[in-house]
């Protein structure tokens, strides 16, 4: 089986989760109420002891001009973003008593 | 024990003796006949903010909005002369929506010579002139210069679009806005262009969810669990008090102090913020935007959190001490249902880790928000129960009171000037 490689070689440890390499909030947000608890703790787990190396990674790029497999970890630490809350406050995907409302995200700079 | 001074008469609400300090009723909140004067009585006759110049960046560039409070939907544009012009967006010939995109209540934007009615082609100039007739000669006396788009009064005041739907405005936008919101001129809204926008559909009465972000005190209590256990403890014991209310016509203000969290114990934030360098205040690393104008941070607080300006009747720019600000929108859709804009803007983030700080400050954003819309269906649903019919407000919540009084009050003033006509 030949997995497409998403990521740069030096974050091939993250490739596992390139799932998350996702371009808008939406489909980010509806990923995580999607997403286990276990899931969602494995990223977070993974990820964040490496994020100020990805963040630096990625600094190293102008954001208009960022080829695509920088991009990839770009949208890949907003996943983390994403997933902290989770995992950092509520221990489950959605805000508490939230059932009922929605507040989507209809516009969001690119990258 | 208050921990920043009252006025000299002992408290906000008393400082304003026309507000009252008895329980009040949200009467107004839940009947179908209060909202229909209200359509004609304050929607139909305050200036209303409909977005920002930056959305029409070249001339010819447009954007609908859908206006269901006021029954319509207008067509906001540049013309060729750069000004920005409104227009009800509705096609002279056979009362066509004019401009509209696959469905025909959703908004639209886009930039265009002149706009083409889907229907026979009529067309308009970007004044609204009609220019082209299809077949015009099988028309009886048809003169075109009496067939334009039906204009609406429309100014821009510091790069955001008001119109207003009065035959004649009673006020000039700028004696509108008055003093109080007439100080933040100055203000670098046009380097803030990275935007975020978010919307909701929200089943409560308009006023009720700009009460919901008009006091603070719920923030140590509804928000606590997204802040350490340490932080939320601590901010739970010292409750919430702001520095300074202002309230100017039919405009209020609230400003609170902040916190520089970053010279805190770790303890006291959450790992994300550390790795990102931002959280709910906005970035840590403030941008540079030079001299801040007079009518912000009037309390001088150092460090200063935010103001929160709510613009009578609908609108609120929020300034935080960070280097951003937000905007919200309330447009109603019926008695007890509307439609929540808010937008964020960032200045545009000139390197990936800034991005990252502002994406951390716009997720925050959505919980918090997320969490202040929860409660609006269960309160909306248990008012109008009608069970309880008179409430208490603090004098934490004296800006709640201001906006259900200045609502009455334009009703009153509507209902005098129309009686007898």
């Amino acid at each position: 089986m030949t997995v497409t490689v998403r990521l740069p070689a030096e974050f091939a440890d993250l490739e596992t989760f390139s799932e998350w390499c996702l371009p808008t909030e939406a489909e980010r947000y509806a990923k995580r109420l999607g997403s286990s608890m276990p899931e969602m703790q494995a990223f977070y787990d993974a990820i964040t002891p490496r994020a100020e190396d990805a963040i630096a990674f990625c600094d190293k790029f102008s954001l208009d001009d960022m080829p695509e497999d920088v991009l990839n970890l770009m949208h890949l630490l907003y996943s983390m973003i994403m997933v902290s809350f989770p995992v950092e406050c509520w221990k489950q995907p959605r805000v508490p008593d939230s059932g009922a409302t929605k507040l989507d995200c209809v516009y969001e700079p690119v990258p | 024990m208050a921990r920043f001074p009252k006025p000299p008469e002992g408290s906000w609400t008393e400082h304003y003796p026309r507000l009252g300090t008895d329980p009040v009723s949200y009467e107004d909140s839940i009947s179908p006949e209060q909202f229909e004067i209200e359509r004609k009585a304050v929607f139909k006759r305050a200036w209303l903010n409909v977005g920002r110049v930056e959305q029409l960046p070249r001339k010819g560039s447009y954007f609908t909005k859908e206006l269901k409070v006021v029954n319509t939907s207008i067509i906001v544009v540049r013309n060729n002369a750069g000004e920005v012009k409104a227009f009800h967006n509705i096609c002279r010939h056979r009362g066509n929506k004019l401009v509209w995109n696959d469905m025909p209540l959703e908004e639209t934007k886009g930039f265009c010579k002149q706009f083409t009615c889907k229907y026979h082609a009529w067309r308009y100039d970007l004044d609204g002139n009609l220019t082209f007739v299809q077949q015009e000669g099988e028309f009886f006396d048809l003169d075109k210069d009496r067939y334009g788009l039906v204009p609406v009064h429309c100014d821009v005041w510091e790069g955001f679009i008001f119109v207003n739907f009065a035959p004649e405005p009673e006020q000039s936008l700028r004696d509108f806005l008055g003093p109080m919101i007439l100080g933040l001129e100055g203000y670098p809204f046009e380097k803030l262009t990275s935007k975020f926008t978010y919307r909701s559909e929200v089943k409560a009465n308009w006023k009720l969810y700009m009460d919901a972000f008009q006091e603070f005190y719920h923030a140590p209590v509804l928000h606590a669990n997204q802040s350490p256990t340490n932080y939320s403890k601590a901010a739970a014991q010292a409750g919430f008090e702001a520095p300074h209310y202002r309230i100017d016509g039919p405009h209020r203000l609230v400003s609170t102090s902040g916190v520089r969290v970053w010279e805190m114990g770790a303890e006291m934030r959450k790992p994300m913020e550390d790795i990102c360098q931002s959280g709910l205040f906005g970035p840590w690393d403030s941008p540079d935007l030079g001299e801040m104008p007079v009518g912000l941070n009037p309390a001088k607080c150092d460090p200063w959190g935010l103001d929160s300006f709510q613009l009578f009747p609908n609108f609120v720019v929020l300034f935080w001490g960070q280097g951003w600000y937000l905007t919200y929108h309330y447009w109603p859709t019926s008695y007890n249902t509307h439609l929540f804009e808010c937008t964020l803007y960032f200045p545009q983030p000139r390197t990936p880790r800034e991005r990252i700080g502002q994406e951390l400050a716009a997720v925050t954003f959505k919980e918090y928000g997320l969490q202040d819309a929860n409660t609006l269906e269960a309160t909306q649903s248990m008012i109008e129960s009608r069970t309880v019919n008179e409430f208490l407000l603090c004098d934490q919540e004296v800006l709640i009171r201001h906006l259900h009084h200045e609502t009455a009050a334009w009703i009153e003033d509507y209902q005098r000037k129309t009686a007898g006509v």
